[in-house]
């Protein structure tokens, strides 16, 4: 992992996820704004993905256990395209909470990554 | 969209505030299983009560969002008042007496940490307040089919 990306990547998971969670309490359905955000967390996760896969390359080696990170960081990639199906599927305002919902679980799940790749020893 | 008997038939679509619970509800159900999943298989020998308790957890918190996203209420009370007694005691067992857990280390976010070391601290302490919501939600008469045609229709 490259912690500078990274730390941009959580700011934008948190900032997303506060986006959604806010507009869904105030009564917004799913719109472009909150599918956008969410899919931009989604393309900084796919970048991760291809980060993670090259970096070892690179000399940048995880400390932890490589199947752990790995674990984390696939189950976080799923996370919006869950919530997007569930919003495309039901488009209430909650939908628009449960986008908010899974852009913060992927801020929580990616500072574990960093922990992992970084701070952790297997 | 007007009460018809399809859209009776069909409460899955429009569950209100209790979407949300069962969007969170999901998403913990997923981090306890994939972690205790990887804890057994990688050192389940390190903190054998524990790992197991951790899997017990993980299996309720899936049968607790599937009770929830499918309206079975007596499941999902079960379910829900089983986390609260297990998050409050395994919680306070990990942080008084973790020996008898067979833990070394009381860390919420160390290697032997499950989704109730400490309260669920490790977690945001969203396992300890989870199911309190959850049985709010419950208790309100939420989460029925019949309940939730008669307040959305």
């Amino acid at each position: 992992m490259i912690l500078g990306f990274t730390i941009a990547q959580i700011a934008v998971a948190v900032l997303a996820g506060l986006l959604c969670a806010g507009l869904g309490l105030a009564g917004r359905g799913p719109n472009d704004a909150t599918l956008g955000a969410i899919a931009l967390v989604e393309v900084l996760l796919l970048a991760q993905i291809v980060i993670a896969i090259t970096a070892p390359a690179f000399g940048n080696l995880p400390t932890g256990d490589p199947l752990e990170f790995w674990v984390y960081l696939v189950t976080a990639a799923f996370l919006p395209i869950a919530g997007v199906i569930w919003a495309l599927v039901e488009r209430s305002r909650w939908s628009t909470v449960v986008l908010g919902v899974a852009a913060l679980a992927v801020a929580v799940m990616l500072y574990r990554m960093e922990q992992i790749w970084s701070v952790q020893v297997a | 969209m007007p009460s018809t008997p399809e859209s009776l038939a069909r409460p899955a679509r429009r569950r209100g505030v209790g979407a949300v619970l069962v969007a969170v509800y999901g998403v913990l159900a997923v981090a306890a299983a994939g972690r205790s999943v990887y804890q057994i298989l990688d050192r389940f020998d390190e903190a054998p009560i524990a790992f197991s308790l951790s899997a017990v957890a993980a299996v309720v918190y899936v049968v607790a969002t599937l009770a929830l996203a499918l309206g079975w209420r007596r499941v999902a009370w079960a379910t829900i008042g089983f986390e609260l007694l297990g998050v409050l005691v395994v919680g306070t067992l990990s942080l008084l007496a973790p020996g008898v857990l067979g833990l070394d280390s009381i860390d919420p976010f160390g290697r032997e940490a499950t989704v109730w070391s400490a309260y669920g601290a490790g977690y945001l302490l969203v396992p300890l307040v989870l199911p309190v919501l959850g049985l709010v939600w419950l208790a309100r008469g939420r989460g029925a089919p019949a309940a939730q045609a008669a307040a959305e229709g």
